[in-house]
């Protein structure tokens, strides 16, 4: 894109974590054969590894907002690792599955890559937003690839949101599109969102908010928050029957069969019964 | 195994003539091919129920009805009745009646109704679909089954020592199926009652229904009805048939095109969702695989005449449907099926389990008693101790 966007390119590191990362499919098998990331050998002991989805919907390659969602990744990933919590990252690169999201979003039906896409959102433990900024806002492809996400796909799960943008002027979009998109979706934001701008790219201080941003979302998966939130509070949000994620309810074991409206359905009333002296 | 057709009462331009069919052409069309469904052999003719443009079906007993009349042996039923905007009390009356001059031959499906403004038009809110739905089924269970009727509820006025009528033929209620595709308070409410749940399998991906229909299977049997694998379960899909495969896509191709305005095409369409075209075989082999996913069901029914397919073609689809597929579908799942398997609800089967050799109740009304209020006994056999409550005088 220009000279200040490839200056902090660290190619060791980028394709690290590419090959750390499985595009848009599932997530890799690699921790339970034990070879890049050693310290998820499968033991009885082995905590278990957290795994950070990463969104990206940057069009060209190579692509600032991807390497700005890989920077984000890779500080997630080493801060784990440095404190010996096994991780892994799962990429979702939305630009190959441009068809496939506008498609699902017109006639609801969803292609195997999207699928795959899907379900590494609703496994992640934690999730790196990124997108550019065009016309003011987030990409469309971005948006409507959230627009297609079940609606508890994402509940309490920690987010990084990440827009870059071809002027300061945008600086807000993270904050005020992004945010908001994801309070709907009931995730929960990192108090440090990353906005970038070309001048950004040649200042130390885009490392800092990197870190920062790094810090807060790995505070929060490592304490589990959002399994916290989700285990306590799950049956208070809205849900769907069989949607895709990973807490919905899929057969009777997951019903609650107490709600007022379940109790009508076994023939209950919607009304008190008038006590009868009879 | 009942095996029959299904429509939405669309009427559709057709994309390959650039002509839309007048309602009046569409209303004798589906007559015809209710008609010549019956004629083949086919066990069901089920229709929806709208009430807009571009559908055509806003009284559903009237048409089934005038269809009892003219046909000799197949079952009518809706495909959808709505039972959150309509008065579930003109429910159990009118199709009661259609009943009567079906001589049984008839039920009905249940479902919400897919058209948001709908709601409003019949002076609901679309907010409490769910919730009617289920007061509702539960007052219309009662209106069939219970001579006298108190009953109080959010939706609808109060009732007090209210008789519908006319009783249901032979004393048995019609069968009802509740339709739904997302809502697990309705099959909840289905395996309750021990009624049959019906999925309709269409513009979804395949065996995207599975979760529900198990979800039904397994609460049936939790309220004792019966095993799980013994729950009466129906199947919605969409057929296009031909003797020859190509001939089928590409006839049905166009039709499709128009539907689908470029969203899908028709290759994805059969490849993701439960939607069959080709040779009889193709059907066939695309049906079973329902029958491998869902388990053991009872009720198939197919949509042929949607899409703007012209009335020769539609009954073309209902002749190849009873004539090629259905034949062979009959003997590959009789062959599977399990000897204590379900069978498929008919008025005949209702009618032996609740009276056997008995006769069934012919109820005969007493005299005077004009104003449905004025005492508790409105039949002859009812139950004396059957007390009604009636509003309270000043």
């Amino acid at each position: 894109m220009n000279d200040a966007t490839t200056r902090f390119l660290d190619p060791d590191e980028l394709a690290q974590l590419r090959d750390l990362a499985v595009p848009h499919g599932h997530w890799s098998d690699r921790s339970q054969e034990g070879n890049e990331v050693t310290e998820s050998t499968a033991t009885d002991h082995t905590p278990p590894v957290l795994r950070i989805a990463v969104v990206s919907a940057g069009v060209s390659d190579p692509s600032t907002t991807r390497l700005l969602a890989d920077r984000l990744a890779q500080r997630v990933l080493d801060r784990l690792h440095a404190v010996e919590v096994p991780a892994t990252a799962a990429l979702v690169d939305l630009a190959p599955l441009a068809v496939d999201i506008a498609q699902a979003g017109i006639s609801g039906l969803s292609s195997t890559s999207l699928r795959a896409a899907t379900d590494t959102l609703a496994q992640a433990d934690g999730l790196i937003a990124a997108t550019p900024v065009y016309k003011a806002g987030v990409s469309g492809l971005f948006k409507s690839f959230i627009d297609i996400l079940d609606n508890d796909l994402l509940i309490a799960k920690p987010v990084i949101v990440a827009a870059t943008a071809g002027s300061p002027r945008h600086a807000l979009v993270a904050d005020e599109h992004m945010r908001p998109l994801f309070a709907f979706m009931r995730a929960l934001t990192t108090p440090t969102s990353l906005s970038v701008s070309p001048d950004d790219w040649a200042s130390p201080e885009l490392g800092t908010r990197l870190d920062r941003a790094a810090t807060e979302m790995v505070h929060l998966v490592r304490a589990r928050v959002a399994d916290a939130i989700a285990d306590d509070a799950w049956k208070g949000y809205q849900h769907q029957f069989a949607g895709e994620a990973t807490r919905a309810s899929r057969s009777a074991t997951d019903i609650d069969f107490s709600s007022s409206l379940m109790q009508v359905a076994a023939g209950g009333s919607l009304v008190p019964r008038p006590s009868r002296d009879e | 195994m009942q095996f029959g057709i299904f429509s939405v009462s669309d009427v559709t331009r057709s994309e390959v003539t650039s002509e839309t069919p007048s309602e009046a052409e569409r209303i004798e069309a589906i007559v015809k091919i209710a008609q010549r469904a019956d004629e083949v052999g086919l066990d069901v003719f089920a229709i929806g129920e709208h009430h807009n443009p571009p559908f055509f079906s806003s009284s559903p007993t009237t048409l089934l009805a005038h269809i009892a009349a003219i046909t000799n042996k197949i079952l009518l039923s809706t495909s959808v009745t709505l039972i959150t905007t309509n008065d579930p009390v003109k429910i159990a009356e009118d199709y009661a009646m259609l009943q009567h001059l079906a001589k049984g031959r008839m039920d009905l499906m249940l479902g919400r109704g897919n058209t948001v403004p709908v709601y409003p038009w019949f002076g609901k809110e679309i907010r409490d679909g769910v919730a009617l739905a289920l007061e509702n089924y539960n007052l219309l269970h009662r209106l069939w089954r219970e001579d006298v009727v108190d009953w109080e509820g959010k939706f609808r006025t109060p009732l007090q020592g209210f008789t519908s009528t006319p009783r249901p033929l032979d004393g048995v209620p019609p069968f009802v199926w509740h339709g739904a595709i997302r809502t697990p308070e309705i099959a909840e409410q289905a395996a309750f009652y021990g009624n049959g749940y019906f999925a309709n399998n269409i513009l979804a991906p395949n065996f995207h229904f599975k979760p529900l229909v198990d979800l039904y299977r397994q609460r049936f049997e939790h309220y004792g009805h019966g095993k799980r694998e013994q729950a009466v379960v129906g199947l919605g899909g969409h057929v296009f048939i031909a003797r020859r495969s190509q001939d089928a896509w590409n006839t049905f191709r166009p039709y499709f095109n128009s539907f689908s305005r470029g969203r899908n095409t028709l290759e994805e369409f059969v490849r993701e969702t439960p939607l069959s075209v080709g040779s009889p075989q193709e059907i066939i082999d695309k049906t079973m695989t329902f029958r491998e996913a869902f388990g053991d069901y009872q009720r198939q029914l197919f949509n042929v005449d949607s899409m703007g397919l012209p009335l020769e073609m539609a009954l073309e689809q209902v002749e190849l449907l009873a004539t090629e597929v259905v034949p062979v579908l009959r003997k590959e799942i009789a062959a599977g099926r399990p000897p204590d398997a379900a069978d498929a609800p008919t008025h005949a089967a209702l009618v032996k389990a609740e009276y056997g050799d008995a006769e069934p109740r012919r109820p005969r009304p007493n005299q005077n008693r004009g104003d449905n209020l004025t005492g508790t006994s409105p039949y002859q056999d009812t139950n004396p101790k059957q007390r009604a409550r009636y509003p309270k005088a000043g």
